[in-house]
C-alpha cells in the first residue's frame, strides 16, 4: 500500500511516498536526508505523540496544574489517556518535574507537572 | 400594588421611572432583556439635537426643543457625559443646498437659537478635515453629544435609588384588567397596577394589543453603525449631510468616549429583533460618510452595530392617554429625535398621569444627584491615590485598553440598577470598549462577576436571554 | 514598598519570557538595580496558557511546554534576586522615560529609570476588525482568549466550533478543544496556504480529522444571543467571497486566530517613532528605539513564532541596556537606513547605526514562495544573496550581514525578495 506523507523533522517539510507491506514500512521515496526515514517509519509502525493538557488541583493557589507526558506516547491512546488524567484530582503543593501519574496505560510513560503549585 | 408600571427600560421609560420617583408614587419598571437600554437606547447616535429637522408643529419639534433645553442640569444631576460640539449639516450640491434652507426655515419657526448658513470657506475655517467638495452647511451651535445608554443606565439607577422598582428579565405576555385595576403577566409574576405607562418601543404596538388600546402600528428600521478606534481623525462638530435625491446621509462625530461613530443607514425590517450588520448596510454608511469626512479607513473600525428604531404610523410620536383603556398612556414612536426629547416626554407623561387621576405627592427623600462610578482613568493623580488607598482594589487595573480597576467592576455590579452581564459591565465602565475588545479581560470579568453574584462561572451571559459564553468545565 | 517616585537603573515592561530574558541578561552584564513590571498577578507571560510543547528545543535541546520553559527564567529571575513587581500596571511612559504605574499596594507611583526596555508582547486581532456581517452573539472568541478559558480557568467555551485561522494559535486550539471533548468541525483559511508549522497541521488537524479549508473565510454570524451558525465561503485570487459557494456550517462557537498586533501603546504614548504597518517600534542593530536607552524586544517587536528567538533577542536588547547604563554604548551617527522592498513584509533591524560586529536581520515575507532568492542593495549594487527552496510567511527568517560588509556599504541598504509565488 502507497501512502503520502508530509515529513515535519524540519522545516522543509519533504512530501515522502511511503509503501507498506502488512503493516510494516517497505520504502520510503521524497526524502531528503534520513531523518525522512526514520519520521517515516515511526508515523507508519508506531506512530506517537506527546500529550499536554490540564489537572484539577486542590487546595492550590491554582485550580489547574498544567501537565505533559514525560515522552510521546502511542497516537491511538491519546483519548483513553485524557479520559484517565480527566479522573485525577491532585493535591497542592506540587513542585515542577513531579510524577503526577506514573507509567500511564501501561506505557511505561509518566505523567509530569509542568509547573509549581503552592499550597493556598 | 403598584401606582405605576411603566414597560420598557430604554431612555423614556427610565427616565419617565425617575420623573415618577420624585413622587410617594410606587413605581415598577418592567423590561424583558436583562437590562436596561438594550433595544434602540443603547445603539443610537448619542447626538441632542438643535430641533431644526422635525415638523414644526409636530410632537417630535415640540419635545425636541424642550427636551434639549433639559440635557444640560440632567447631564449634570446624572453625571452622564454631555458635550455642546455644534452641528453642521452640509451640503454638497445644489439640490442639497435648497434642503439646508428649509431647514433653517424649520428651525426658526421650531424655536432653535443661533442657526445659520456657512458658505463652504466658513465650513472648512471651522472643520478643516470635511470633504473640500463641501458647498454650504447648516451649523447649529447648540447640537450636543451624550451617551445614550450611559444615561438610560443612570436615570434608571437614580430612579431605583429614589424607591423605584426595576424588573428586569420580565417580558409582558399578558394584561388584563381586575375591578379596574391592570394585571400584568410576565413569564415569572402577575403585577398589578393602576396605571400602566407603554414604552416599550418596537414592541409598543404589541403591548398595546395585549391591553385592549388602540392600535399602534409600529415599523422597525434597522440602522447600520461603524466604530473607530480614538487614535483617528475626528471631526469637531458633529456632521451630518442634507437630506440627497437618494436619501438621507449620515453622521460623523465623536463620541462621548471619544471614538469615531459613522452611520445610520435606514432599513425597513420585519424581524424586530434583527439587530446584524449587513456588508451592503456598511458599505453604504461608509461610502456616505466619506463624503463629509474623506479621512475614514475601514482598517480602523473597532466594532460595527444596528439598532431598530420604532417608527410610528405617522412618523410622529404617539404620547397621549388611551380612551379604550383608562389609565393606559401611550408613549409611542420614540424615534429621533427620541433621546433628545426623552426628558421632556418624561415630564410631559407626569402631567398626563396626573390627568388621568395620579396623585403627585412630592416626596420629599427625593435626591436628584446620582453621582457616576469615578473612573480611575480620567481622575487626577492626587485622587487616584486617594482611591487606591481607600480602597486597594481600585489599584488593580482589569482592563488595560481603557484602564478600568477591579474597584469600578465590583461598583458597576452592586450599584441600585446595576449589571448582570458581561455586556452590563461594559456599558457601565467600559471594559471591552477598547482596542482588544475584551480580548484580555473578559474573562477577569467574568470572574469578578460570578463572584459578585454568587453564581458558578458558566451562567454568566454576555447580555442575558441564551447568551452564555462557556458551556462548563473541562474536567 | 516603593516611594511615590523611584531612581532605578532599567525598568523591564513585562515579564513574559522577553522581559524576562531581558532582564536576566542585563544583570549578568553588571547592572544591578533592575524592576521589572508586570500587570498579572504571575510572572511567564502568554506562556502560563501556551501548555503544549515545542518550547526549548534550540535553546535547551528539549520538548518543553510553555509553563516549563517559562519557569526557567523566572527561577533564574529569582535566584539573581531581581525584583519583579506583579499585578502592576504600567499606566504610561514618558518621552524621558519616565514611567507611570499603579498596582493596589502603592496606588499610583512613577519610576525614572536609565533604561527601559518594553516587553510588552502582542494582543489579538478582534471580531470587529473583520467586519464580518452578522449580529453580536456570544460564541465568539479570539483563539488565545479561548485558550485562557480552557487552559486556566478549565472552562469550555463551547461543543461545535469552527475555527477562522489556521496560524498556530488556531491550529493548537483545534487540537486542545478536541481532546477535552468539543467538535472542531472545520478550520478555514483565507489565504492558499496555512500560516501555521506543518507539524501543527499533522499532529493538530489531521490526527484528529478536522478539515482544513483553505481560501475560505466566514462571511456571515448567525444568531444574536448565541451563535448558531457561521456561513463560510471560498474565495477568489483578490480573497473577495465567490457568490455561489456559500455554506452555513451550524456551530455554537467561532474561534478567531487571525493576527497578531505588537502592543505598543506605551510606546505611541511617548511618540516613540513605530513601523505603522506592524505597530511596533523602529529599532536599530542593538534594538533600541527613537528614544535613547529605550529598547523593544519579543512580540512587542514583531510578532515571533519560536519562543526560544524572542529569549535570544531579548537577551541581546537586555546586554544593550546594559551597556548603555554603563555608558560604554556607542554613540549613534545617521546610520544606514534598512528597506524591505518587493516580496517582504518587513526587515528589522530599520536602521544599521554601527558595524563594530556582524547584524542578523529578522524578516518575514509577503506570501509563500519557491526558489526564493533574498537580495540585499546598496549604492546600486548587489551586496548579498540569500537562498531558499521555499519560504513563507508563517516562519520568521533570518540573514546575517558581516561587518566587513556593512563597513563597504555607500548608502541605504535596500532588501528584496524573489521567487515563483505558490
Amino acid at each position: 500500500m502507497k501512502k503520502k506523507i508530509t515529513c515535519v523533522s524540519c522545516p522543509s517539510g519533504c512530501e515522502l511516498t511511503v509503501t507498506l507491506e502488512g503493516g510494516k514500512l517497505k520504502s520510503v521515496s521524497g526524502n531528503t536526508c534520513k531523518k525522512g526515514i526514520e519520521y517515516a517509519k515511526s508515523e507508519m509502525e508506531d506512530p506517537r505523540r506527546m500529550l499536554t493538557t490540564t489537572v484539577k488541583v486542590a487546595n492550590g493557589t491554582q485550580p489547574l496544574l498544567p501537565v505533559r507526558t514525560r515522552s510521546p506516547i502511542p497516537k491511538a491512546l491519546l483519548k483513553k489517556c485524557m479520559d484517565t488524567i480527566n479522573g485525577l484530582v491532585l493535591e497542592a503543593p506540587v513542585e515542577l518535574g513531579d510524577t503526577v501519574l506514573p507509567d500511564v496505560l501501561q506505557t511505561g510513560v509518566d505523567i509530569i507537572a509542568a509547573r509549581p503549585v503552592q499550597h493556598i | 400594588m403598584f401606582d405605576v408600571i411603566i414597560i420598557g427600560g430604554g431612555v423614556t421609560g427610565c427616565l419617565i421611572a425617575r420623573e415618577l420617583s420624585r413622587y410617594e408614587v410606587k413605581i415598577c419598571l418592567i423590561e424583558k432583556e436583562s437590562d436596561v437600554a438594550m433595544g434602540a437606547s443603547g445603539a443610537n447616535s448619542g447626538i441632542v439635537h438643535a430641533g431644526y429637522d422635525p415638523k414644526p408643529g409636530s410632537l417630535k419639534a415640540k419635545f425636541n426643543i424642550a427636551g434639549h433645553a433639559l440635557f444640560e442640569q440632567l447631564t449634570r444631576e446624572l453625571d452622564v457625559p454631555f458635550e455642546k460640539k455644534g452641528s453642521l449639516v452640509l451640503a454638497f450640491d445644489e439640490y442639497e443646498e435648497q434642503k439646508l434652507i428649509g431647514l433653517l426655515e424649520n428651525g426658526r419657526v421650531n424655536g432653535v437659537s443661533r442657526l445659520s448658513l456657512l458658505s463652504k470657506d466658513e465650513v472648512l475655517a471651522m472643520e478643516p478635515l470635511v470633504s473640500d467638495a463641501v458647498i454650504r452647511a447648516l451649523y447649529a451651535p447648540t447640537a450636543a453629544i451624550t451617551c445614550p445608554y450611559s444615561l438610560t443606565i443612570a436615570a434608571a439607577e437614580n430612579a431605583a435609588a429614589n424607591g423605584a422598582v426595576l424588573r428586569l428579565n420580565r417580558e409582558v405576555c399578558g394584561i388584563t384588567r381586575q375591578n379596574g385595576v391592570f394585571m400584568i403577566q410576565t413569564q415569572s409574576e402577575t403585577v398589578a397596577s393602576r396605571f400602566i405607562v407603554n414604552a416599550a418601543g418596537i414592541y409598543a404596538g404589541v403591548i398595546s394589543e395585549l391591553a385592549g388600546a388602540e392600535s399602534c402600528a409600529i415599523k422597525p428600521r434597522k440602522g447600520e453603525y461603524l466604530l473607530f478606534d480614538n487614535t483617528v481623525l475626528k471631526p469637531e462638530s458633529i456632521l451630518f449631510q442634507a437630506p440627497g435625491k437618494l436619501g438621507k446621509g449620515v453622521l460623523v462625530t465623536e463620541t462621548a468616549h471619544g471614538n469615531l461613530l459613522l452611520g445610520p443607514s435606514a432599513k425597513d425590517t420585519e424581524d424586530r429583533e434583527d439587530t446584524a450588520v449587513t456588508s451592503e448596510g456598511l458599505s453604504h454608511i461608509s461610502a456616505l460618510g466619506m463624503r463629509s469626512f474623506p479621512h475614514i479607513r475601514l482598517k480602523d473600525a473597532i466594532t460595527q452595530f444596528a439598532g431598530i428604531r420604532a417608527v410610528s404610523g405617522t412618523h410622529d410620536f404617539i404620547i397621549e392617554p388611551s380612551e379604550k383603556q383608562k389609565g393606559f398612556i401611550h408613549v409611542a414612536g420614540i424615534s429621533s429625535p427620541g433621546l433628545t426629547a426623552a426628558p421632556a416626554i418624561a415630564r410631559h407623561v407626569l402631567n398626563l398621569l396626573s390627568g388621568e387621576g395620579l396623585a403627585l405627592e412630592e416626596k420629599k427623600s427625593f435626591d436628584p444627584v446620582r453621582k457616576s462610578i469615578p473612573a480611575f482613568a480620567r481622575l487626577p493623580v492626587s485622587e487616584r491615590n486617594a482611591l487606591v488607598k481607600k480602597n486597594p482594589l481600585y489599584g488593580k487595573i482589569i482592563c488595560r485598553c481603557e484602564s478600568v480597576s477591579e474597584a469600578e467592576i465590583i461598583e458597576s455590579i452592586r450599584r441600585p440598577a446595576g449589571a448582570t452581564t458581561l455586556d452590563g459591565v461594559k456599558r457601565r465602565v467600559r471594559p471591552g470598549m477598547g482596542r482588544c475588545q475584551g480580548g484580555f479581560c473578559s474573562s477577569a470579568v467574568l470572574e469578578i462577576l460570578a463572584k459578585e453574584l454568587g453564581r458558578p462561572l458558566q451562567d454568566i451571559t454576555k447580555n442575558g436571554g441564551g447568551s452564555y459564553i462557556l458551556t462548563g468545565k473541562t474536567k | 514598598m516603593m516611594k511615590t517616585t523611584t531612581n532605578v537603573q532599567l525598568a523591564v515592561i513585562g515579564a513574559g519570557p522577553a522581559g524576562l530574558a531581558a532582564a536576566i541578561a542585563a544583570r549578568k552584564n553588571r547592572i544591578e538595580d533592575i524592576v521589572i513590571l508586570e500587570r498579572e498577578a504571575e510572572p511567564g507571560g502568554i506562556l502560563k496558557q501556551c501548555i503544549h510543547t515545542g518550547f526549548g528545543l534550540h535553546l535547551f535541546g528539549e520538548e518543553l511546554t510553555g509553563p516549563e520553559y517559562a519557569q526557567r527564567f523566572i527561577d533564574e529571575c529569582a535566584a539573581l534576586n531581581i525584583q519583579v513587581l506583579t499585578g502592576t500596571m504600567v499606566l504610561s511612559l514618558s518621552k524621558d522615560k519616565t514611567i507611570t504605574a499603579v498596582n493596589s499596594k502603592n496606588g499610583v507611583f512613577t519610576i525614572r529609570p536609565e533604561s527601559v526596555i518594553l516587553a510588552t508582547g502582542c494582543r489579538e486581532r478582534p471580531r470587529g476588525a473583520l467586519m464580518i456581517p452578522g449580529d453580536r452573539p456570544a460564541g465568539i472568541f479570539t483563539a488565545g482568549t479561548a485558550q485562557k478559558y480552557v487552559n486556566i480557568d478549565g472552562m469550555l467555551p463551547g461543543k461545535e466550533i469552527v475555527i477562522l485561522g489556521s496560524g498556530d494559535i488556531g491550529l493548537i486550539m483545534a487540537r486542545r478543544l478536541t481532546l477535552e471533548g468539543a467538535h472542531v468541525k472545520a478550520v478555514l483559511e483565507l489565504k492558499e496556504y496555512s500560516a501555521g508549522l506543518q507539524r501543527n497541521i499533522v499532529q493538530c488537524l489531521e490526527d484528529f480529522d478536522i478539515p482544513l479549508k483553505l481560501s475560505h473565510t466566514v462571511v456571515k454570524i448567525h444568531g444574536k444571543k448565541r451563535l448558531s451558525g457561521v456561513t463560510a465561503a471560498q474565495v477568489d485570487a483578490n480573497y473577495h467571497p465567490v457568490p455561489g459557494t456559500e455554506v452555513f456550517i451550524p456551530c455554537d462557537t467561532l474561534l478567531l486566530s487571525v493576527g497578531l498586533i505588537p502592543e505598543n501603546e506605551l510606546a505611541r504614548g511617548a511618540c516613540i517613532d513605530l513601523n505603522a504597518d506592524i505597530n511596533a517600534p523602529i529599532v536599530d542593530e542593538r534594538l533600541e528605539s527613537s528614544i535613547p536607552g529605550v529598547f523593544a524586544c519579543g512580540n512587542a517587536l514583531q510578532v515571533h513564532d519560536l519562543a526560544d528567538n524572542v529569549t535570544l533577542e531579548s537577551q541581546r536588547a537586555g546586554k544593550n541596556a546594559a551597556e548603555y547604563i554603563k555608558g560604554s554604548a556607542s554613540v549613534p551617527g545617521p546610520g544606514i537606513r534598512v528597506e524591505a522592498g518587493n516580496g517582504l513584509r518587513y526587515v528589522l533591524p530599520y536602521i544599521v547605526h554601527s558595524a563594530k560586529e556582524d547584524v542578523t536581520f529578522s524578516f518575514r515575507t509577503d506570501n509563500v514562495y519557491s526558489k526564493a532568492v533574498l537580495t540585499a542593495y546598496s549604492g546600486g549594487k548587489t551586496v548579498l544573496e540569500k537562498k531558499k527552496a521555499k519560504i513563507t510567511p508563517g516562519e520568521m527568517e533570518h540573514v546575517t550581514v558581516k561587518k566587513e560588509l556593512l563597513l563597504k556599504l555607500s548608502g541605504d541598504l535596500r532588501f528584496s525578495l524573489q521567487g515563483e509565488e505558490i
